[in-house]
């Protein structure tokens, strides 16, 4: 195998491309190999405090194939789509956008997420937005507290919210909201017609 | 943009709930400026934050349906809401690819152009700011102007300003006659909507922007987005109890503001409807 291979654009490919990062750049259109590990993302990034790996590490994974660890890591759900990172990245790399597809991929492959509640945050926001075509804040909250088997969360709030009126009691209501229910079944439809590429495990040495 | 203009209006699930106080500011400062906002019919959420989490393609087709609404009207869409905003750019962006634009109007079942500009009421309001006809200047009023991520990121899609350092709510407030005070996390995020899952972090990422601000020398922050508002406003009482650190920094949107120096009553922008009581903070600036 080639170690290195200079392509006509100039970019050194140190490695054949991995199952994981033709899945990446497919999805984000963000060139993963740009990234040279400067770390400007993690520094400037509001919640990698909290995260097992950095958004850098991550990069650096994806670059290697290393799937299971990538889907595994907690720095997926905890990334709050601020974009700083993208804002700040010296080689122009749309890092949230990876991130964002690594989320797709964790759905496709009904991974465990690290981060449950946060998953369950976004399904059910789906959820409701398909039932009734906006969101409905008061049974967001009362889902997530029993679904998550958290049901006291969040409660502290409550009464200073309810009583300045600002959590309606019913959801809002729009003629729009069949509608949107149909877009759901549309979308489904189509992803099920053309997935995603498969992110196969591996790396692909055809590209070399 | 001149005076008389029209916009196909967009408020977002937030400012028709949570955030009606931002709707009913705003409603209240463009008919003084005489701005028109023709609201879109049966509308229905963009999706954010949630519905790009699961599907690239349901992220970009929720955003459309709206975006085609506005095109039939024929009008730029007009948006409050920070994260509104960025779903229906970053859709609009998407739309530019052919492919992508037949197969999204398939989904949406309805003939899709892509033509609809879409617009921050932040920009169209920073038009009208060198002729603002104000009644009641905001003078002594320190003002940390926040933008959050969204409004700024990222900067090539959405083209609304520098994404370090912005000024455009800045040089509105200033046109108040209040002071815009120079500060370091005007982009910061507040957490979004991690104060239901994770709580902790959004928590932590609040009460660092508040402290920033305080820090600063601000008597109240503005901002544009409802869930900014609500981070910042809202948890100011668990941040009391969490770190024992009373901010007691009043959170304003920016038509609130605006609409003060133009003589509307507290009363009539909803300002009681904020947990952290502004009232204080005017009343002792002789504004309320």
């Amino acid at each position: 195998m080639k170690m290195a291979q200079l392509t006509p654009a100039g970019t050194i490919h140190p490695f054949p491309r991995s199952g994981l990062q033709v899945f990446v750049e497919s999805q984000s259109g963000q060139r993963v190999l740009r990234c040279y590990q400067c770390g400007k993302c993690t520094a400037g990034c509001p919640s990698a405090y909290a995260m097992d790996l950095g958004p850098r590490r991550v990069m650096r994974a994806i670059q290697l194939g290393l799937k299971d660890e990538v889907l595994a890591s907690s720095t997926i759900w905890l990334c709050l789509q601020c974009q700083t990172c993208s804002a700040r990245c010296p080689a122009e790399i749309g890092i949230a956008e990876v991130m964002e597809s690594l989320r797709l991929l964790a759905a496709a492959e009904r991974s465990r997420p690290a981060e449950r509640d946060v998953a369950l945050f976004h399904r059910l926001f789906r959820d409701l937005i398909r039932r009734w075509g906006r969101i409905y804040e008061l049974g967001l909250g009362a889902l997530y507290n029993l679904r998550g088997r958290h049901p006291f969360a969040n409660l502290g709030l409550l009464p200073h919210l309810l009583s300045r009126g600002k959590l309606p009691l019913l959801p809002q209501r729009t003629k729009g909201a069949s509608q949107v229910r149909a877009i759901f079944a549309r979308v489904r439809a189509a992803e099920r017609e053309a997935p995603p590429p498969e992110a196969k495990e591996g790396t692909d040495a055809s590209r070399q | 943009m001149p005076a008389g203009s029209s916009y196909a209006y967009y408020p977002g699930c937030t400012l028709h709930s949570t955030a009606r106080e931002y709707d009913v500011s705003l409603r209240l400062v463009c008919q003084k400026l005489g701005i028109e906002l023709r609201e879109l019919k049966d509308w229905a959420c963009c999706g954010a934050s949630s519905a790009h989490a699961e599907s690239r393609l349901l992220g970009i087709a929720l955003p459309a349906r709206t975006l085609q609404a506005a095109e039939e009207m024929g009008l730029p869409l007009g948006v409050a809401c920070a994260m509104c905003f960025s779903r229906l750019k970053l859709a609009s962006h998407e739309l530019a690819d052919g492919d992508t634009l037949d197969q999204v109007g398939r989904i949406i079942g309805r003939g899709l152009g892509n033509k609809a500009t879409v617009v921050h009421m932040l920009q169209v309001l920073d038009g009208e700011r060198e002729a603002l006809p104000i009644k009641r200047t905001l003078e002594g009023l320190k003002v940390a102007s926040y933008y959050g991520c969204l409004l700024v990121r990222p900067r090539d899609i959405v083209g609304f300003d520098d994404e370090e350092n912005p000024q455009m709510m800045d040089r509105l407030v200033e046109a108040t006659g209040a002071h815009a005070v120079p500060w370091g996390f005007k982009t910061e995020c507040c957490g979004a909507g991690f104060s239901v899952p994770r709580a902790d972090i959004q928590l932590k990422l609040s009460h660092r922007i508040l402290s920033q601000a305080k820090a600063a020398g601000a008597d109240c922050v503005s901002v544009a987005c409802p869930l900014c508002h609500s981070n910042l406003d809202s948890y100011q009482q668990v941040m009391r109890r969490e770190y024992e650190h009373e901010i007691g920094l009043p959170v304003l949107y920016f038509t609130q503001l605006l609409g003060l120096a133009l003589g509307f009553e507290p009363r009539e922008l909803l300002l009681k409807r904020h947990i952290t009581d502004p009232l204080p903070v005017l009343k002792a600036r002789g504004l309320a």
